[in-house]
């Protein structure tokens, strides 16, 4: 019989994590995403799993712990929202520079600084152009449901080890606390540490006979060397744009105006996608799953069939960026993005794709109400 | 015919009386001449292999002028980001509690930009050792100021001395956790004499037969020079150090187990 219950998305994502085999979850409260720690620590996960869950001193630390944990072959993972995300940014940079495995969750709320506990889509640039110093990038999905939240856990852990890489789940506020129907897995066992030591021949587990003493350092001084590091991992990145894109197309087949958006954006402009259909508008929406790597290709198919794109973000214009650059230059891309923690509604974003592409230029633009 | 005897004739098992451990590698220490970072880094892999611990090992390197550890440690070892080593360990610790973890860490690393790693790991009771080498100073960047560099000192970035009135006071991290109920054996050693060395010897193997007792964190500051920093020569600074930093950070003990 299926396992189907109503949950939060934190707390989808949280119970996903556990049936992912996760062996250590470190992080430090903040809003909107604490019910992930507090749904572990109530869980009992060291009964349940044998599953570490450390409430650290700080996001800093979290990071660090994670790779610790990380370079050991363990399967970990923290989670955080906007503010606590920056201050990890230098233990990212060190698990890019060290090619470390790891789930990362960013459940964004509106910034700059402290900003609002709001939803928000406004670290989109620091989550897909690297964030922490140095050339780097991570795997980045976008859930647009609770499912996805759950699903993803598990979908992030296995990316992260195939590639060696981190992942990070960017979700949002209303993600992450909207509760919808969630159908659970069985429990994958977590890996004992006779099965690490085999399966990640590189983690730090103790240096046997058999072999050379294992050294987790981002540091190279010799620039010849550092070079061909960078290059390798250029490579690597290159090798995940081609092969790990994923997508949602909505309503595209027909489609001579097209929706991009991804996660709570997505929902939004599915909604409008139907209402412009009753409106006898041929409409559709492409909905990036992966943020990096960015189904550019996708869209550049696309940008042969329709007349016009529109994204769609709570943020100012970070995904149009990427849009833009897939299209180059084919066909039209708008921009439309509320701020401060505001979800743009289903008729309010069909109305601008309107008034960008369908109604005559003469007429005057949509400018939203406030901004 | 020469009377002297040659190297070879010399080297002989039987004419042996104290070897490189075989813990540390043959990759030639990065250290100023007269620093006492190598010799911390033998006294610590000699206990390691006496005690048979190496596949049990991990270890975590600073950033520092130590940064290259696990180049002259032949073990399994991470290198952390600056002063978080102590999260580092945690994390390895917590998912291995039957391995043996430890921190080798500076002042600048230890007692300033990981000030917040180091209390916390120490205030959670962590079951991990840290090593901490107390020169006064950043060696690795140029002798700048550091949190421990004594009133008065002069440094890069305290060309004058040190100024407590605008540059604050030296911080006594040592004194501090050892006030923390998670710290279970703290202690101050040095390494410039033999007998300070047989004495670091002795509170480095308790601090690894500890942490097998699950009992909490232990804590070695070895005060130690940093020759190219204080400007001096080897010997200078080690009198140096013992006439200025042993005062202000008094050798010995500071909480042994009950
Ligand atoms: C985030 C960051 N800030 C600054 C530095 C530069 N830095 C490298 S080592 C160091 C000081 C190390 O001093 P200490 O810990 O006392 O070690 P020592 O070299 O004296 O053994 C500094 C400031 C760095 N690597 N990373
Ligand atoms: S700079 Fe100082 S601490 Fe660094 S190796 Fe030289 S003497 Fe030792
Ligand atoms: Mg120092």
């Amino acid at each position: 019989m299926k396992d189907i219950r109503l949950m939060k998305g934190n707390e989808a994502l949280a119970e996903g994590v556990i049936r992912a085999g996760c062996d250590g979850y470190f992080g430090y409260p903040i809003t909107p995403q604490s019910e992930i720690l507090e749904y572990l620590m109530a869980n009992n996960t060291k009964e349940r799993t044998g599953m570490i869950v450390l409430q650290a001193e700080s996001e800093i630390a979290s990071i660090h712990m994670v790779y610790g944990g990380a370079a050991a072959g363990k399967r970990v993972i923290t989670s955080s929202s906007s503010p606590g995300i920056s201050l990890m940014q230098e233990g990212i940079s060190f698990m890019a520079g060290t090619e470390l495995p790891c789930l990362l969750v960013n459940v964004v709320r509106g910034g700059p600084g402290l900003g609002t506990i709001q939803p928000s889509q406004s670290d989109y640039f620091q989550a897909v152009k690297g964030g922490g110093h140095g050339d780097y990038k991570m795997i980045v999905l976008a859930p647009a449901s609770v499912q996805e939240m759950y699903d993803f856990a598990k979908l992030g852990f296995d990316l992260a080890f195939k590639h060696r890489i981190q992942v990070m789940i960017l979700s949002d506020g209303a993600i992450g606390q909207m509760m919808e129907k969630v159908e659970l897995d069985e429990q994958i066992p977590r890996l004992a540490d006779a099965e690490i030591v085999k399966k990640y021949p590189w983690a730090t587990t103790g240096k046997t006979p058999d072999r050379e003493r294992n050294i987790i350092t981002s540091l190279d001084l010799n620039p010849v060397k550092q070079e061909i590091i960078n290059q390798n991992l250029q490579k690597k990145f290159k090798h995940i744009q081609e092969t790990e894109v994923r997508f949602e197309r909505f309503m595209c087949d027909d489609a001579e105006y097209l929706f991009v958006a991804y996660g709570s954006s997505a929902r939004i402009c599915q909604k409008a996608v139907m209402l412009g259909r009753a409106r006898g508008i041929k409409v559709g929406l492409l909905r990036p799953i992966t943020l990096f790597p960015f189904p550019t290709n996708e869209l550049a198919r696309l940008a042969k069939q329709v007349k016009g794109m529109q994204a769609i973000e709570m943020s100012a214009g970070q995904m149009v960026e990427d849009v833009r650059l897939s299209v180059n230059g084919a066909v039209p891309v708008e921009h439309y993005g509320r701020l401060g923690g505001i979800i743009p509604a289903p008729d309010e974003v069909l109305n601008v794709l309107e008034q960008n592409f369908i109604h005559s230029k003469k007429e005057k633009r949509y400018e939203p109400a406030t901004y | 015919m020469s009377q002297l005897l040659t190297s070879e004739e010399i080297c002989q098992p039987e004419n042996m009386v104290y070897h490189r451990t075989c813990l540390l590698t043959d990759a030639a220490l990065s250290y100023c001449p007269g620093c006492g970072h190598g010799t911390a880094h033998r006294l610590i892999m000699e206990t390691i292999e006496e005690m048979n611990l190496q596949a049990d090992t991990i270890g975590v390197a600073p950033v520092g002028c130590s940064v290259l550890a696990y180049d002259f440690m032949d073990i399994d070892m991470q290198q952390a980001a600056h002063g978080r080593a102590p999260a580092v360990a945690t994390g390895i610790k917590r998912l291995y509690p039957d391995k043996f973890v430890f921190t080798y860490q500076g002042d600048g690393d230890l007692a300033a930009i990981g000030t917040g790693e180091t209390i916390h790991a120490c205030n959670r009771g962590e079951n991990i050792t840290i090593f901490f080498v107390n020169n006064g100073i950043y060696g690795m960047t140029g002798g700048q100021m550091a949190p421990t560099t004594l009133p008065g000192m002069k440094t890069a970035t305290s060309p004058f001395g040190r100024d407590t009135a605008t540059m604050g006071y030296p911080l006594k991290i040592t004194e501090l956790i050892a006030n923390l109920p998670g710290t279970y054996y703290v202690t101050r050693q040095a390494v410039h004499t033999p007998a300070s060395v047989r004495k670091a010897k002795k509170a480095i193997e308790k601090a690894i037969q500890y942490q097998k007792l699950n009992k909490g964190l232990c804590f070695v500051e070895i005060v130690s020079n940093c020759n190219s920093g204080w400007k001096m020569t080897p010997l200078e600074s080690n009198k140096w150090m013992e006439e200025n930093m042993f005062p202000f950070y008094p050798l010995g003990d500071i909480k042994v187990p009950k």
